[in-house]
This record gives structure tokens, C-alpha cells and sequence, in this order.
């Protein structure tokens, strides 16, 4: 691997692992495995490429973008909760629909951002070379992410949302409309892809629609990855592990196509792969152990 | 405190399956009553403390607490007044929180929960005071997750949750028997200790007949969907388990009697 590819993968890894982070809010804490991330990535960076390329200040693009994040989470979470959807099919749906609506935002299959300010030329600009500016923004853009998600979920509404995966027929005889809280947690969750989505696409030059294909395997990816190697005794420790595997999930992946052997085009091959190792490596250790 | 009137619940109406589990049930307690609940299975007990707690709303009929309405009222906005137990030490805390997780959590029934702490320091105190009344240790233990504790541990911590906010109604669904006999007596005397200490209205279901007769003030029994029994005061006072086993054959008797009059 050259110096290269891995401070690619590196990068790739961090901004991935803000994504990583919003899988595990509704996979692991919620318990509601949530497709729509495929569609709420690109639909975070299409929003974003789009209101940059309107003259809006790219920091205030990625509120923007998880804005509307926040929304396609909230519209998968309402089918679910009010229609009694099943909380996959609804996602795919929700997915589904999101292809056209990217397609309508960018008035295309894409757009450009070449020459456009984003938000790494700001710390460019204070002198630094390339590959750390894109880093300083995604490792400051992460901390400040999980930061705020571990002070949340110590809150008295952030408990409940960890209480609503846990035993939701416990917290509703508590009183809290396990609803609203899935409605926020799913919202949330998509709004954190598409962070990730539109610092992808700024960090790119680009938004493309199909950028979002594979998003949720990269996440789960990630989570199982970070959970085998660095554990998750604490949800903090869980939730940086996310970050962490992401990163891992990154460079494993940017290794293994760097050998002659592997196409591009592999790339989903391994993944489920790793996915499917990391996911039997605990009962596969228990056998060994016992022989 | 909590009145009932005409409450009719079908399962799967119009279906092959239609089960007609609540036949015009009409209840009135006063505050502070403490009644025993006994039936056979499938009487429609369960049926009727979920009616209250609201899992469904009733096919007609309503339901008062504390003078409001509240037959259309969902499960956790009717959670600011009614607090419940159920059979299964699993359903009634989160296991992956810890203990004063759980606590904080139940002394939030029925408020709105904003960004303040989860857990605050002054709540430690109370807890650690609440626990260590259970005598079982668990004042010691605040930051063990609940997962870990025993089937019985896990009862006693929900009994202080129910009531961790003075509820206007509690649910007890045979909140004892799951456990095994020693710690179900247990939990009982905590139960009465709670129930009476703080003169809560309650409803206790339970299968054991001695439990119905010493425990509380009066004693329904229920069949088929309908109250067949309401005993209060002196008479439940005087009830012995045979009086109560005789009604109880008695009921299901005139049922066997209905069905071979149909038969024949
Ligand atoms: N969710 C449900 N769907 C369909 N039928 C139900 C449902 N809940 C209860 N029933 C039916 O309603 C009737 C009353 O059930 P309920 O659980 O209230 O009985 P119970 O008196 O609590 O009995 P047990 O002593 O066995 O707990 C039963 O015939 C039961 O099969
Ligand atoms: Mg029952």
C-alpha cells in the first residue's frame, strides 16, 4: 500500500465513520434496521453540492444537508410507527423514492463542485498541506459528532432513546411515546449520513446520485468490525469503536485492492466478506475454545 | 379514583377466532382501595388491567382515572397515572442500563423528559436510601446493569419503579409468580409494605387463593369476561379458601351445566 492510498483510505475512513456513527444509532440502539441511508447519503451531498454551487457558505451546506437527512429518516420512522410498515420494507421505500428526489435536487445525475469554495479551503487557506486539511475537518467534524451524541444519550430524553431499543414496552408504561422517539432517533441517525454525504461530496468535487449505493453494508461493515476489535463495553467506547472500524473497514478494504490480484469491481465481494468474518468470529473463537 | 363502565373488548372480531374477552365490565374503586383479582385462565384478567393501563382502547364503554376520561387516551399518556407490574421480571426494566439508570428513568413517569442529566447527583442519594429498604444488596450495586441481576432482583427494582412517582392506579399482572416461593413471598411483603405504606389504589391479580383472601380490602372474581364476585369489607374478611374454591367451581360449574344443556 502506498503512502497514497493509505492516507486515502484514512480519509475515506473518518468521513465514512460519521456515517458509520448513524448506523449504529438505529441498528444497535434503536434495534430498527434502517435502509434508508442509501438514499439520505447522496440526498446529504446533493443538498450540499447544490447550495454551494447557489453561493450558500459550505459549513452552513452541511446543516442544510442534515436537514433534510433529518427528514428522510423522519419519513421512513412515520411509516413505520403510524402505518405499521415493516421497518425494512419502509426504508427501502423511503430509499427508493429518494433516487428520483436526489435526481430533482441536482436537476441531473450529478453535480460539480470544481472550483468552488468548500469547507476544507478554510483550513487550507491557514497554511496547511495536503492530505491534513481534509483530515483536520473530519476528525474535528467527528469528535464534535460523537461528542454531542454520547452527551445526548446521558440526557433524560437521550435515555429514553437508548430505553426504546432496550424494552419499549417498559418506557411506554414510563410515559414516553416510543413513536416520537424513534421518529428523532431514525432522523437523527440520517442526518448524521448525510453529514457524511455532503463532506463526501465536497471532499470529491462532486455529488452523484448512485454514491449511495452500498452505504448501509459499509456501515454495518464498520460497526461489526469496530465492535470485534475494539469492543463496546461502554456506549462511548461503542460508539468511537464505529469510528474506528470504519477506518479499519477502510484500509482493509484499500489493502486488498491494492493487490494485483483484485478489480475494483470486487469491492462489494470483500466487504461482505469481512462482514460475514467479523459476524461468526465470536462463535467460531467459543468452538475453538471449548475443543 | 378509577371507574369503569360497560367495558366490551372483542380479540379479532368477526373473525373464526373472535374471543369475547371483556362482557360489559363496569368497576368503580375508591381511592386507596387494594384489590385481589382471581379467575381461571383465560377469565380476561390480564385483559382488564391492560384495558386500564391502555394496551387498547375498549370496543365501547369507558374509563375514568382521577376524574378524566381516559378511554382514548394512548398507553404512555395514561402512564402519567397508572403504573404497572407484570408476570415477567424482563418486561419490567431495561437490562443494558444500570440500575440507577432504570431508577431515574421510572422517576420520570409521566414527565417531560428534556436534555437535563439522565442521572443526577442528588437522585444517587434517594436511590441508594430506596434500595437499601429492599434489603437485597443493591444499594452497593447502582451502576450494575440490570441484566445482570436475579429474576427476583429484577421484581423488587420494578416494584420500586412502578412506584418511584405516586401512581393514581397500580397494575400488579401475578407479579410474583415467576419466582420461586421464597422470594415471591418476598416481593409480596414489599408489595403490601408499598401498597399499604402509601394507601395506593390497586389491582393484584393473582392464582393463589390464600394471597386474594389475606391481601386487601375487597376481592373480585372474574369469569368469562364478567365480574362474578366483589367482596368487600367484613364479607371478604370472613371469605375462607374453601368458601372461595366452591364459588370459584361453582362459576365453571354453571358453565359445564350450559354446555351439556347444549350438548344434550
Ligand atoms: N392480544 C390478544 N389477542 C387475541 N386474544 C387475546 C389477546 N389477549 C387475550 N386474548 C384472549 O382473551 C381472553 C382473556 O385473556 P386474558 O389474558 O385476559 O386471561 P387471564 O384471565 O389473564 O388468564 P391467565 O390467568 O391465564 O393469565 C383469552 O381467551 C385470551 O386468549
Ligand atoms: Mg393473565
Amino acid at each position: 500500500m502506498t503512502i497514497y492510498a493509505f492516507y486515502a483510505a484514512l480519509q475515506q475512513g473518518l468521513v465514512y465513520g460519521i456515517m458509520a456513527i448513524g448506523v449504529y444509532l438505529t441498528f444497535r440502539i434503536l434495534d430498527f434496521p434502517d435502509l434508508t441511508v442509501d438514499g439520505s447519503l447522496p440526498l446529504g451531498a446533493a443538498i450540499s453540492a447544490v447550495a454551494i454551487t447557489s453561493g450558500v457558505n459550505p459549513w452552513l451546506s452541511l446543516v442544510l444537508a442534515m436537514g433534510g437527512g433529518f427528514l428522510a429518516g423522519m419519513v421512513t420512522a412515520v411509516l413505520t410507527t403510524r402505518f405499521h410498515i415493516l421497518h425494512l420494507l419502509a426504508s427501502i421505500l423511503t430509499m427508493t423514492a429518494l433516487y428520483s428526489i436526489n435526481i430533482r435536487i441536482m436537476d441531473g445525475p450529478n453535480v460539480a463542485l470544481l472550483g468552488r469554495q468548500t469547507v476544507f479551503d478554510g483550513v487550507r487557506s491557514l497554511g496547511f498541506p495536503s492530505p491534513w486539511p481534509e483530515l483536520i475537518v473530519f476528525v474535528g467534524v467527528s469528535a464534535v459528532v460523537l461528542l454531542l451524541l454520547i452527551w445526548f444519550l446521558t440526557t433524560e430524553l437521550g435515555q429514553a432513546v437508548l430505553a426504546t431499543g432496550d424494552n419499549p414496552q417498559m418506557i411506554r408504561s414510563l410515559g414516553v411515546n416510543t413513536s416520537f422517539i424513534i421518529i428523532l432517533g431514525v432522523g437523527l441517525s440520517n442526518a448524521l449520513v448525510a453529514l457524511s454525504g455532503a463532506l463526501v461530496a465536497q471532499h470529491q468535487g462532486a455529488a452523484d446520485v448512485s454514491m449511495g449505493v452500498g452505504t448501509i453494508v459499509a456501515g454495518l461493515a464498520s460497526v461489526i468490525v469496530g465492535e470485534t476489535v475494539f469492543g463496546d463495553r461502554t456506549l462511548a467506547r461503542a460508539l468511537l469503536a464505529a469510528v474506528l472500524g470504519s477506518i479499519l473497514y477502510r484500509l482493509a478494504i484499500g489493502f486488498a485492492l491494492g493487490l494485483a490480484f483484485f478489480n475494483p469491481s470486487d469491492l462489494n465481494l470483500l466487504t461482505s466478506v469481512l462482514v460475514v468474518g467479523a459476524m461468526i468470529t465470536p462463535s467460531l473463537k467459543r468452538r475453538l475454545f471449548q475443543r | 379514583m378509577i371507574t369503569l363502565t360497560d367495558i366490551v373488548k372483542y380479540f379479532h372480531k368477526g373473525s373464526v377466532n373472535e374471543v369475547f374477552a371483556l362482557n360489559k365490565i363496569s368497576l368503580h374503586l375508591e381511592e386507596g382501595d387494594f384489590v385481589t383479582v382471581i379467575g381461571s385462565n383465560g377469565a380476561g384478567k390480564s385483559t382488564l388491567l391492560n384495558g386500564i393501563a391502555g394496551t387498547f382502547s375498549p370496543d365501547s364503554g369507558k374509563i375514568e382515572v382521577d376524574g378524566s376520561d381516559v378511554t382514548r387516551w394512548p398507553e404512555y399518556r395514561r402512564a402519567a397515572l397508572v403504573a404497572r407490574v407484570f408476570q415477567d421480571p424482563l418486561l419490567g426494566t431495561c437490562p443494558a442500563a444500570t440500575i440507577e439508570q432504570n431508577l431515574a428513568l421510572a422517576s420520570l413517569r409521566g414527565k417531560r423528559r428534556g436534555l437535563g442529566r439522565g442521572v443526577k447527583a442528588a437522585d444517587r442519594i434517594r436511590f441508594r436510601e430506596e434500595l437499601s429498604r429492599l434489603q437485597l444488596g443493591l444499594e452497593d450495586r447502582l451502576l450494575d446493569k440490570v441484566g445482570l441481576l436475579s429474576g427476583g432482583q429484577r421484581q423488587a427494582l420494578t416494584m420500586l419503579m412502578a412506584t418511584a412517582v405516586r401512581p393514581k392506579v397500580l397494575l400488579l399482572d401475578e407479579h410474583i409468580a415467576a419466582l420461586d416461593p421464597k422470594t415471591a413471598e418476598q416481593i409480596l411483603g414489599l408489595t403490601k409494605e408499598i401498597v399499604e405504606g402509601q394507601k395506593l389504589t390497586t389491582l393484584m391479580i393473582t392464582h393463589n387463593m390464600n394471597h386474594a383472601i389475606t391481601f386487601g380490602n375487597r376481592l373480585i372474581m372474574l369469569h368469562q369476561g364478567r365480574i362474578l364476585l366483589d367482596l368487600s369489607g367484613e364479607k371478604k374478611a370472613g371469605l375462607t379458601v374453601k368458601d372461595l374454591l366452591e364459588q370459584f367451581y361453582h362459576a365453571q360449574g354453571e358453565e359445564l351445566a350450559t354446555d351439556s344443556l347444549l350438548l344434550g
